[in-house]
Parts: C-alpha cells; structure tokens; sequence
C-alpha cells in the first residue's frame, strides 16, 4: 500500500544564534501508512516532538527544516507556501498537545472550539460540524453527547477535555494526527479511558497517527510501529511486537529495563521488610482535617483532607498515593507548615509542631524539608546554583565563605552533579539536573524526614528512575527519612516501606507496602492497581474487558461530607449503607487497615 | 548516567543563551540612546558652556533672531536662549528623574507590602492608591501646589506620588504573581522573613519589567513638571526651565518667534528619545517571552 506520509533525509536545526546552527533531528527517514498509528519514543531532547511537528510542515521558533522531503499524499509538504500549508494543517493534518487545559480557551464553549476548524477551513458548515461533534462525543464515550458542546471547558473533568481534544484535532476529518504526549500528565484511570477511547476512534476513523510519547507502555497498547529515538537518530524501528519482545539496540533494552513492572497483587515490596513497629515516628500526623478558605469551627470552608492519621518511622518511607484532587499535596502542605490545618496534631518526634510557619522555631523547619513537584518553578531563575544550595547553609547553620563552598560542592557531589554547576543558573539545567538541585537544596538542610512531593512525575523514565535510586542511596547513607508523594503506583511500590492510599480527602487503606500490594486490600487500590499499564500488547483490551462491569473506572473524584466517598466508583458498595454511613476501619493484620464496610472476607480479587 | 542523552540539547541551550546578549538594540533605539545620551550630557555639562548667564539681559531686543551672538535667539525680555536651555537641561532633567526615583521607590515598596503582608493591609493600601487614581493627575498636582505654595521639593515629592500610584499597581501585581511560585514556598518553608523574600526572591524576578516601565514614568514626569511650570505652578521664573521658557515666550509666537519652539522642542526630544529605547526594550522583551511561551 502507498503511504500517507513519507518522510525522507529529514534534517532539523536549531539556532545557536549568530548564523549558527546545530543538527537536533539528524537524517531521519520513515512512513506512515493509511490508518497506521506509529509510535515516536525515546527521551526528552531526542527530537520526537520536533519530527512529529514536520509532519505538519512547521518548526517550532529557533528551528527551522533544513534539509529532506515531507510527503504527505503526494503534497511536498516543504513546498508550500504559507495558505497552502495552513489549509494543509486544518484540513489533512492535525495536532494534538498534551495539556487539554492549556488548549481550550475556557471562555469559549466546548463546541465553538471542536468545530472551529472545520468550519474556518470550509471543511464543513456550522450546522454539519456541530452534527459531526455529537457524533464524535459519542464514540469518544463522552456523557451527554448532545449538550456537551454548550458546556465550557471548566465543567468536564480531565479525562473528559482529554477526550474532547480528540475530538477537535478529528472533527475536520484528517487523514494524520499528531498526538503528543496526551495521556503523560493524566493520572492511571483516567489514562485508561483517554487511551482507550483514542484507540477505538483511531481505528472507527481510519485515521492514520503519529504517537509521540516516552511511555512504553502506553506504546504497546495504541501502537501498530514503533521508531526508537535519541538524540535526533533513529535506533531502531520496527512492530511494536518485535520491538517489545526482541528489542535490538541496547538503548531500547535500557529504556525498557527503567520501566518498572507493576506491582503484582501479592508482590513483596521493594523494601516491605525494612518496616519495624518499634521504631518511633519521625512524623505523626493525627485526627488532621485542613482545606482551604476561612476556618469555623475547626472546619475549613472547603475541606481537602479528613481526619487523616499518618506516621514516617525513623529512616523509613511512607509512600502517599492517590489521584489528583486526592489531597497528597495538602498533606505535604500541612506538614511544612505552608497551610495551617483546621483540626488535628502535627508531632515532630513526639513534640508537638506549630500549625503555622510563623510559630515553629528555626530548628524545626531545619529538620523538616519540602521538595516540590516542578524543579522549574522551585528553583528561582534568577539565583546560581550555589546560592541556592547555599542559602540554607547560611540561614540554618551560619556558614560563609568557603566553608559554605565546600559543603556546597559536598551536597552537589551527594547528587551526583560536577561541582562546576554552582555557578550556573537553574535555567542551564536539564529536567533531571534541576530535580537534583531541588532535592540537594533539601539536603543542604540535613533534614530528618524530607516532604517529596511528585518529584518524578515530571520526568523521563530513564532519569525518574535515576532520581529515585538517589533517594534510596541518600536513606541508605544519611538516615534520612521521607514521605513520598506520587499518583504512579509503581514507582511508590519500589521504594516505600508503607504506603497510604488517600481517596478524597480519606484514608482509604494504609500498611507495608508487601500487604498493600497482597490480598485483601480496598477495593479502590485494586482499582489503582490494576490500572498501572503493563508492558503487552492487549493489556488495555484485557483490562477494559475485566472491567466493563465497573462503573466507576471514568467518574470524578467527588468530595463527600457523609458516607464513603468511593461509592459512586465501587464495585462492591453497599446500597443503603456505604453512601449514607462511614466506612469503620478494618485491620486484616496489625498495622494495616482497610475502611470499608466490607468483611476483609469479601474484598478479594474482584478487579 | 541518566542525563547523557539531555546533554546534547542542554549544550544547545547554553550556547544560545551565551550568544545572546542580554540587550541589543535596535536602529531606531540606538537614535534613541543618542538623543537621551546627548542631552544627559548637556544637562552635565551645558552650564559651563552657556555663553551667558540665563537671568541676563543681554540683549536689546525682545524675541531677537537667531543670529551670531545669540544662536537660537533671544527670549521676550532679551536672555539669550541657548543659555537658558542649557541651564534648564539640567533642572527639568534633575527634577523629573528624582521624582520618578521617588516614585519608584515609594511604589515598589508599597506594592510589595500589599501583595505580601497579608489581605488586610492590601485593602488600606490599594483603597487609598484607588483614590489618588480617580483624580486626573495634573489636577491632583494643582490642588497640592495650591494648597502648600510651589517650591522644588514640593513639586517633586508631589510628582513622585502621583506617579508612584501607577507603579504601585504594577510591581502588587507582579508581586502576586511571584510569590504563589513554588520557589517562593520553598523559602517560608525554609523559615525566611519577608524582607529577605522580597530582596533575594521577589525583586530580582520583578526587576526587568520595572525597568521598561522606569523609562515610561520618566517621560510622564518630565510632561508632568514641565506641564505645571508651564501653568506657571511649577518652576517659577527666573528660573531657567524649559516648562517655563515655553510659557514665558508664548508670546513671541505672534511675532513668528521661535523661542518658545525651541524648549518644547527639547521636551519633545527629550521624551520620544526615551521612548524609542523604552519601546525597544519591551518589543525584545516581548519576543522573548513569546518565544519561552512558545
């Protein structure tokens, strides 16, 4: 068959300025053929996205195509002028970001912009675009096809404007989509149900895509090849079962041996022995309620979290999990001491901790350090590395001059960074470099337990991987104990001791990682479990197969004052009582406990 | 091992930030630094290369001619011009940049104090800075000059807080938008107090956008005093000033004379010179920033 796209020689630059160029896609030929979905993989700053955009014949600002043949049905894509290309990108191509939320204007309605396109390149009329939008809501599973396009995008959940931006990129009917990274910021079942939805209408459409991720195993489920990348070259290409099953390059076995298996029902954790009950608390967290706007009655006007009780043993881990909107970053929050909780204790080594920053002693704040999710916005732009580091030296132990420097250098050589680096600014640094510094900078205050808050989530396999064996090694060396915070199962259950597992706002299970992830445990974590994605093909079919009888994969988590804020989304709730009372807490063993009106009898296995 | 292959790009990005310098300007803001450079010189210097004193009577005539003892001519009661321009390069110049200096430094630390000391303290601030804003300016400033007579601090104190209305707006605003940044958690939760915040954390972010304005508010003072002694509030005669050299030979206009041109036309250069540098640098900066959006 002739292919819809043939892209040869395709040679890519990037300004250094002054007439200066440098090579960041190198020679890269490929196709795609009609209704085939290719895979783009490989790291951040291995071109992927930058080869997926020629596509649509478009170099982002300071690039520019400097050499090849874009061939899209017979159209030289390179060739044309500016109108055509425009016609071109509406009409036969279009481009699908990864963040929903930054591409709808959330003051236009949902359907004005779905059908935008389509109706400004004269694909169709209003009347038939508006036709063409419910019928592609429907396919995209999307509730309330009919009216959602009256909606705007604040009054869908994630996964639904996920879904809906399918739908604008699909509504002119294109021949190739390019979809970059579109389920990478999603949490695991709401990628489940973009996956799946994007996967049925790729296949219903007979569109051709073009895949752009670093997820492999969001690739073996959506894609038919796979092209290997790195550093703007090629690796490897090939099926994606050849490439899964036999990889050749040693890059993809790398690649694919960062990638950790999800845990297994029934799995030791990584570490689940390291757990003593003895052992006292670093942090002890009790009865804590805190949320945001103005606090009655030792109740906020909008309650994140809920009576929560959470303990960090000494060198110890307590991985926190749980979707977006869960609370996990309040908790870390209220520990900091960045939002006063309503109600509850704070205990810092069995002392009572200040609610408010204001009121807790320097020495308090010294022994315990927050490390935020984004090392972009945490680092400011407009201080060296070494001030950065520094400044805690300075502030908690009054260290100047090259004592300072020399325990700077210390701390940047503890995370694996040439001393060099502290006088570069946070803006000279790779996402992996800037997440050290982040981490470093926590250290410089030799802390007893540190608050990681995501701090992998906006990284590479690879280096994500890499930054949680520096974790391991720091507990290892310093004694340092941490509360991890993170939505990826996977990544909690290789590297926590205990893991807590919050929904909306509630402790919903809680115990060592090994019993965790066996038998019994809470419906809800069977549900996180089993929606971490598998390296195999057909796991997505398997798993939505599984789970047609669940209701509740897609629903939003929705804050409740009385009952079990499950029950909308579980499989076993019990009509009459679950919404109506609060779940008691069950304890299968000592240290582990389960709230559910469930015997533990009951919660096997039904995932 | 983990970054090997983000060192590729990460050289990229560091030799296009060496090779960028931090501004360069453009033609037309280079005929700007030109204009504003030369009478920055002239304001330094023009005092000692006036070839009269401004308050003498050195000529005869009124609204005399360009000629050879008098370059650009005489004014109404016969002082030589060219002298008095020179001299009110200086006090117009001197003047407008204390007020905005004045401005600025009562603005930014206003702004800063609203957006960080708490919702209660923002309330005051900005319901007083909202009453200074709904009166047009120049009548703000013949109110205050009315009531405590003119002089030159009271001219300049009274510009500054005029204009620092403006600024307070900008640098609240800019202040709000920096301290939800993760950056600015990470020193309270360090335990830092609000002064070093907003010395090491707030401010160096703040700063290039206050500096395009700086430029900005210089232009509106310099409109401003001048305007004033123009009404015959500001400056007062025999002051050499150019606000006042405008008003005292509007007269000679009838007689085609060119004495009260000669001032404004000073302003007026002095202004879209800084302009022309002002626009540069925001258009630059503009690029920029759409640039790192993009």
């Amino acid at each position: 068959m002739k292919p819809l796209l043939q892209v040869e020689n395709l040679r890519v630059e990037a300004k250094l300025g002054a007439g200066r160029f440098a090579a960041i896609v190198k020679n890269v030929s490929f196709s795609v053929a009609p209704g085939e979905v290719l895979a783009l993989i490989g790291e951040s700053g291995s071109g992927k996205t930058t080869i997926a955009l020629s596509a649509l014949g478009y170099a982002r600002p300071g690039c520019r195509i400097a050499g090849g043949r874009i061939v899209l049905d017979d159209i030289d894509v390179l060739a044309l002028d500016r109108e055509s290309l425009r016609k071109l990108r509406g009409r036969r191509v279009s481009y699908l970001a990864q963040s929903a939320a930054a591409t709808f204007n959330p003051a236009l309605t949902i359907g004005e912009q779905v059908t935008e396109s389509a109706v400004l390149h004269g694909v169709m009329d209003r009347e038939a675009a508006n036709a063409r939008a419910v019928d592609l809501y429907r396919r995209l599973d999307l509730p309330d096809a009919e009216s959602l396009g009256r909606r705007y995008p604040h009054q869908v959940s994630g996964g639904q404007l996920q879904r809906l931006m399918a739908a604008m990129a699909l509504c002119s009917g294109p021949d190739l989509m390019v979809l970059d990274e579109p389920t990478t910021a999603l949490d695991v079942t709401t990628q489940i149900e973009v996956l799946g939805a994007f996967k049925d209408i790729i296949r219903d459409q007979g569109t051709a895509a073009i895949y752009v991720t670093h997820d492999l195993a969001v690739v073996a489920q959506i894609a038919d090849r796979i092209l290997v990348l790195r550093g703007g070259d090629i690796l490897e290409m090939g099926e994606t079962a050849q490439i899964l099953n036999a990889p050749a390059h040693p890059y993809t076995r790398k690649l694919m041996a960062a990638i950790r298996p999800p845990p297994k029902i029934g799995d030791d954790g990584a570490a689940g022995g390291n757990q003593s009950q003895s052992e006292p608390s670093v942090i002890e967290v009790k009865h804590l309620t805190a949320g945001y706007g103005r606090i009655r009655n030792r109740k906020p006007a909008s309650t994140v979290l809920r009576d929560v009780d959470a303990q960090v043993k000494k060198r110890s881990v307590l991985g926190v999990i749980g979707e977006s909107g869960c609370g996990k970053s309040t908790l870390a929050r209220v520990v900091a001491g960045l939002l006063a909780a309503a109600d509850g204790e704070l205990l810092l080594d069995g002392h009572q901790l200040a609610e408010r920053l204001e009121d807790r002693p320097l020495e308090e704040l010294q022994r315990v350090q927050i490390v935020f999710q984004m090392a972009d916005v945490a680092l400011n732009p407009r201080q060296r590395i070494g001030d950065i580091l520094g400044r805690p030296l300075t502030l908690y132990y009054g260290m100047t001059g090259t004592k300072k420097e020399k325990r700077v250098a210390e701390l940047l050589a503890m995370v694996e960074l040439p001393e060099s680096f502290s006088s570069r600014f946070p803006e000279e640094l790779s996402g992996g470099q800037k997440q050290r510094i982040n981490l470093a900078r926590a250290l410089a205050a030799n802390p007893d337990i540190i608050l990681a808050d995501e701090v992998t989530s906006a990284l590479d396999t690879i280096v994500g991987a890499a930054v949680i064996d520096l974790l391991k090694d720091l507990r290892e060396r310093l004694g340092v104990s941490y509360m991890f915070i993170s939505h990826d199962l996977s990544t909690v259950a290789s590297f926590a001791d205990r893991i807590m597992v919050l929904y909306a706002g509630r402790v919903v299970e809680d115990g060592t990682t090994g019993n965790i992830l066996g038998l019994p445990s809470h419906p809800y974590t069977q549900l996180l479990l089993s929606s971490v994605p598998e390296l195999r093909q057909g796991w997505l079919e398997d798993v939505t197969k599984s789970r047609a009888a669940l209701a509740g994969i897609a629903r939003a988590v929705e804050i409740t004052d009385v009952g079990c804020p499950f029950y909308p989304r579980c499989p076993v709730a019990i009509q009459g009582v679950c919404e109506t009372t609060p779940a008691p807490y069950r304890e299968p063993v000592r240290g582990h406990r389960i709230a559910c009106h469930r015997e533990i009898a009951e919660l096997t296995g039904f995932v | 091992m983990s970054d090997e292959s983000n060192d590729a790009t990460q050289e990229i990005g560091l030799e296009a930030a060496g090779a960028r310098p931090l501004f360069q300007l453009s033609l037309m803001g280079k005929v700007g630094a030109a204009i504003v450079l030369f009478w920055i010189v002239v304001a330094l210097i023009g005092p000692f290369l006036a070839p009269y004193d401004p308050a003498d009577f050195v000529s005869d005539d009124s609204f005399a001619p360009i000629s050879a003892s008098h370059w650009l001519g005489t004014d109404y009661i016969g002082r030589d011009i060219l002298s008095r321009l020179l001299h009110g390069a200086r006090l117009t110049m001197a003047l407008s940049f204390t007020a905005t200096v004045l401005a600025f430094l009562v603005g930014i630390s206003m702004g800063f104090t609203a957006a960080l000391a708490g919702s209660k303290t923002d309330m005051v601030i900005s319901r007083i800075y909202d009453a200074f804003l709904s009166m047009p300016t120049i009548m703000l400033g013949l109110v205050v000059i009315a009531a405590l007579g003119s002089s030159i601090p009271v001219l300049v104190v009274t510009a500054g807080l005029i204009y620092s209305c403006g600024l307070y707006r900008i640098a609240r605003a800019l202040a709000i938008e920096i301290k939800v940044m993760d950056f600015v958690e990470a020193a309270r939760a360090r335990g830092e107090r609000l002064p070093w915040i907003i010395r090491s954390e707030i401010l160096p972010n703040a700063v290039i956008p206050l500096v395009s304005e700086f430029g900005l508010r210089l232009v509106f003072s310099i409109l401003f005093i001048s305007g004033l002694s123009f009404l015959g509030l500001g400056v007062q005669p025999p002051t050499a000033d150019w606000g006042v050299m405008v008003r005292e030979n509007l007269a000679g206009l009838a007689y085609g004379s060119a004495a009260a041109f000669v001032p404004a036309a000073a302003i007026a250069s002095l202004t879209i010179g800084i302009n022309l540098i002002v626009d540069d640098f925001s258009a630059q900066r503009g690029q920029e920033i759409a640039e790192e959006m993009i």
